[in-house]
């Protein structure tokens, strides 16, 4: 405290008051000074022992089990900073999780107020096991021995203060907990990646290698699942459980869900070791990071690692987004969401019933197919459905223009406001709506967009296992095989591989997927082949439109499409009508050849133009051979495309070509 | 008769029926059936099975495989007058197994099985699984033939015996 001097008059009494307010000043300064030190200081050391305690949770945290108990813990939002703090390096996990553990801890966490975070995700553990029946057992076995070392724990420690306990509760757990690697260490067949290229290859593997051992690695929560029905069939369920059950009804009436196999075809990973017969584990939340070639290991993210014999890649990609969107900012990125995945299918029905207009930016498959699911959902429920794309129409780097302008007419039908030739500049977030700005001067406002721009595949590991990637294409470069390097594979969207009829290539589809996994798998085990059957990609817009189509079907090709002459009994009819769409290519399996029942009603007319393209099919030509076909509307004769894409004849006729076809018949 | 235009790089023929009456004077170039490239049917070119078939869906390679393959690989070379009937033990071996994952090989009618599953029928040369009391191994095809049947149907040969409208 200064007394200023006062003394020495001169001002008198303007000084001391002077005097008086500075030295008020002064004094409140360091009074408020002091107090922040000494807060701060308090602070700092509640963070010391905190991060004392966060590399034990941490650790602990790293098999998925506890990633899943201990989730709950950052939703429960105990009032103990504790809680929040721990919980952190497990919030990105958690955000991925699935929400049956979150109730259950809600409801354990009122009954336990006072205790520290381990106990509420203990009782959650155990509640959280029913909730979560596909994941492999170990999840359970883990679990269970939580809750025993936790409850002794939390009697202890519940008279000690708040922040003690988080140490010797985290020892403990730590103690008692299971070693991380609760998986084998070593696979003879290690598949990484969990889609469908994985699992053909996984059925390949065990049809052809009796009693194999197979090891599925996927950073997926969920069991191998096939990918075309989330953006067709699931939508047109009429279950509104469908979300939670995701099955299907197929083109012949029998539901199915999309997942290959229910779990019980699965065996544990523990249990892969020992089986006596082998079989297919599944180790569900994990990445392969790192791979080692020369030794024949790979690294998964939590620091395990696991060798093989042989290995396949099947990583596929991640869906690609447009740079624009990435740099809006967050308000945009939030109300924008890609596809792929099963969550992101629920996310995007959940979109669907709350958004008043949701923005498509893709005009490919992915793109359209959304766009008439969402389209048919928009009559129901008035949700405004726009779909964008720089191309002129629908499929318009698939489909030859006449083919690709009549598509998006019936997509339009479907309820979708299209708009062509839509190059987007910016997107903004303003009065409640993101706005996007085309390069032209449009505007369009939505609730929401889902990009469909796209796949990048996924070829994290060429740096580590120093695999070729294919700079035309993307993916990982393979031969003829498959063959990336001695004992690897690479399968499914990830593979560019060489097509020995049409050239290197990397396909998209599903039953490429299937192909290609099935052939790495056959090769795995001996075999070595090469790619050569052919495989097929389909697609249903809406009622009226359904095309199968195989090998090269790029529209910037030169195409003779030969269509039947529209008769008042050819009604553009797709598998679609009979009960609900279904796995398309799968209808070759089945032997009885359902015919679609004709409708009496006469083929719709294109509004300008007096030919319909109600059936027919196309030849995609290089250099005179045929590299591609369309089968418009016409079902059933896959193979006989297949054959002639195989024997890659020039024909001098392709009318006579479509003779083969009988287009005209069912 | 047909009417024939071009857009641009696009021809596009309309086509009626009568037009395409006449067979077709197009060459296919014909079938080596020992292409070792080709998929196979349920039965290869040396008269093994085919274990890989899309038509036996996920039958070998699930957890009842083992005692499925052992089933079927004795029926397969079974030389008995009534085919099969030397198999019992291995049959019954199998519907064991598979009463132990219902959700895999679901127990279903013997009429409904054939209904549903007439590719396995007419599968092979060997039409017995369907005939043989294990209800289970005609269903099950079935079952699993859905979930990676995208390539099964892409496959010509599985049903040599009926047409698909292929050569």
């Amino acid at each position: 405290m200064s007394t200023g001097a006062a003394g020495g008059g001169g001002g008198g009494g303007d000084n001391k008051l002077y005097v008086l307010l500075v030295g008020a000043a002064f004094l409140g300064g360091g009074v408020y000074a002091y107090q922040t030190v000494r807060g701060d200081k308090q602070r700092y050391q509640d963070r010391l022992t905190e991060i004392a305690s966060r590399p034990n949770k941490a650790a602990a945290g790293q098999p998925s089990a506890y990633i899943q108990s201990e989730a709950p813990a950052v939703e429960a939002t105990e009032t103990e900073e504790v809680h929040e703090q721990v919980s952190e390096p497990q919030a990105a996990p958690a955000a991925e999780e699935s929400s049956p553990p979150a109730p259950a801890v809600e409801e354990s966490s009122p009954p336990a107020p006072a205790v520290e975070e381990s106990s509420p995700p203990a009782p959650a553990a155990e509640e959280s096991s029913p909730p979560t029946p596909a994941t492999e057992e170990p999840a359970p076995s883990e679990t269970t021995e939580l809750p025993p070392a936790a409850e002794p724990v939390v009697e202890a420690s519940a008279e000690e203060p708040a922040e003690q306990p988080a140490a010797p509760v985290v020892e403990d757990a730590v103690d008692s907990a299971p070693s991380p690697a609760k998986f084998p260490s070593h696979a003879p067949y290690l598949l990484i990646g969990g889609g469908t290229a994985s699992f053909a290859a996984a059925r390949s593997i065990r049809a052809r290698d009796p009693g194999a051992r197979v090891l599925i690695v996927t950073e997926e929560p969920d069991l191998p699942y096939m990918r075309p029905p989330l953006s067709k069939e699931l939508w047109f369920s009429d279950d509104p459980s469908v979300t939670d059950t995701l099955r299907f009804k197929q083109w012949n009436g029998k539901e199915r869900s999309i997942y290959f196999q229910p779990p019980s075809f699965y065996i544990s990973p523990e249990e892969l070791d020992s089986a006596e017969n082998g079989g297919v584990a599944v180790l569900t939340g994990k990445k392969v990071v790192h791979m080692d070639v020369r030794g024949n290991k790979v690294q998964l993210n939590d620091d395990t690692e696991i060798s093989y014999d042989k290995c396949l890649i099947a990583t596929g990609g991640v869906p690609r987004n447009l740079q624009v969107i990435e740099r809006a900012g967050d308000e945009v990125m939030e109300r924008t969401s890609l596809f792929r995945k099963i969550e992101d299918f629920k996310a995007l029905d959940k979109v669907s019933r709350n958004a008043k207009s949701i923005t498509i930016i893709g005009g490919g498959f992915l793109g359209s197919e959304l766009a008439c699911a969402l389209g048919r959902r928009s009559t129901e429920s008035g949700l405004e459905v726009i779909q964008m794309f720089p191309e002129r129409g629908n499929m318009g780097k698939v489909l030859p223009e006449y083919l690709s302008n009549w598509t998006t007419e019936k997509v339009k039908r479907e309820g979708v406001k299209v708009v062509a030739e839509a190059l987007v500049k910016a997107v903004t977030y303003k009065d409640d709506k993101v706005e996007i700005q085309l390069k032209d001067g449009r505007v369009v406002k939505t609730d929401h967009i889902v990009a469909a721009v796209g796949l990048e595949p996924s070829v994290d590991l060429a740096k580590s296992a120093g695999l070729e990637v294919d700079s035309d294409f993307g993916g990982y470069r393979v031969n003829a095989e498959l063959q990336a390097r001695s004992n690897i594979w690479v399968a499914g969207d990830a593979a560019c591989f060489y097509d020995i009829r049409l050239g290197r290539r990397r396909v998209e589809h599903h039953d490429h997927a299937v192909v290609s996994g099935r052939l790495a798998g056959e090769n795995m085990t001996g075999a070595n082949k090469p790619y050569w059957h052919q495989s097929m990609f389909w697609s249903d817009l809406g009622p009226d439109v359904g095309y199968e189509a195989i090998g090269i079907v790029d529209s910037s090709l030169p195409t003779v499409g030969v269509f039947a002459k529209a008769t008042a009994k050819d009604t553009p009819k797709a598998a679609t009508e009979k009960s609900g769409t279904g796995i398309r290519s799968e209808s070759e399996t089945e032997a009885v050849a359902i015919s679609p029942v004709a409708s009496s009603t006469p083929a719709p007319t294109v509004e300008h133009h007096k030919d319909d393209y109600g059936k027919g099919v196309i030849f995609y030509l290089r250099d005179k051979v045929v590299v591609g076909i369309i089968l418009w509307n016409v079902f059933n004769r896959m193979p006989i495309a297949r054959k002639i894409i195989k024997d890659g004849e020039e024909h001098a006729d392709l009318n006579e070509v479509a003779k083969l076809f009988n287009i005209h018949e069912d | 008769m047909s009417s024939v235009r071009e857009e641009g790089k696009d021809r596009i023929i309309f086509v009626t029926k009568e037009d395409h009456q006449a067979p077709s004077s197009a060459e296919l170039v014909e079938e080596d059936p020992n292409d070792p490239y080709e998929e196979r049917g349920l039965i290869l070119p040396s008269g093994e099975i085919n274990w890989n078939c899309p038509c036996l869906g996920g039958m070998a390679s699930g957890p009842c495989g083992t005692d499925f393959k052992e089933a079927f690989s004795c029926f397969h070379y079974s030389k008995e007058e009534v085919k099969g009937s030397d198999c019992l033990e291995q049959f019954r071996a199998m519907q064991e197994c598979m009463q132990r994952y219902p959700e895999l090989y679901p127990q279903e009618d013997e009429k409904e099985r054939q209904e549903s599953s007439p590719e396995t029928d007419q599968t092979t040369q060997d039409s017995a699984p369907a005939e043989m009391s294990t209800p289970n191994s005609t269903s099950a095809p079935v079952q699993d033939s859905n979930p990676t049947p995208p390539s099964a149907p892409a496959d010509p040969t599985p049903p040599p015996t009926e047409s698909l409208g292929e050569s």
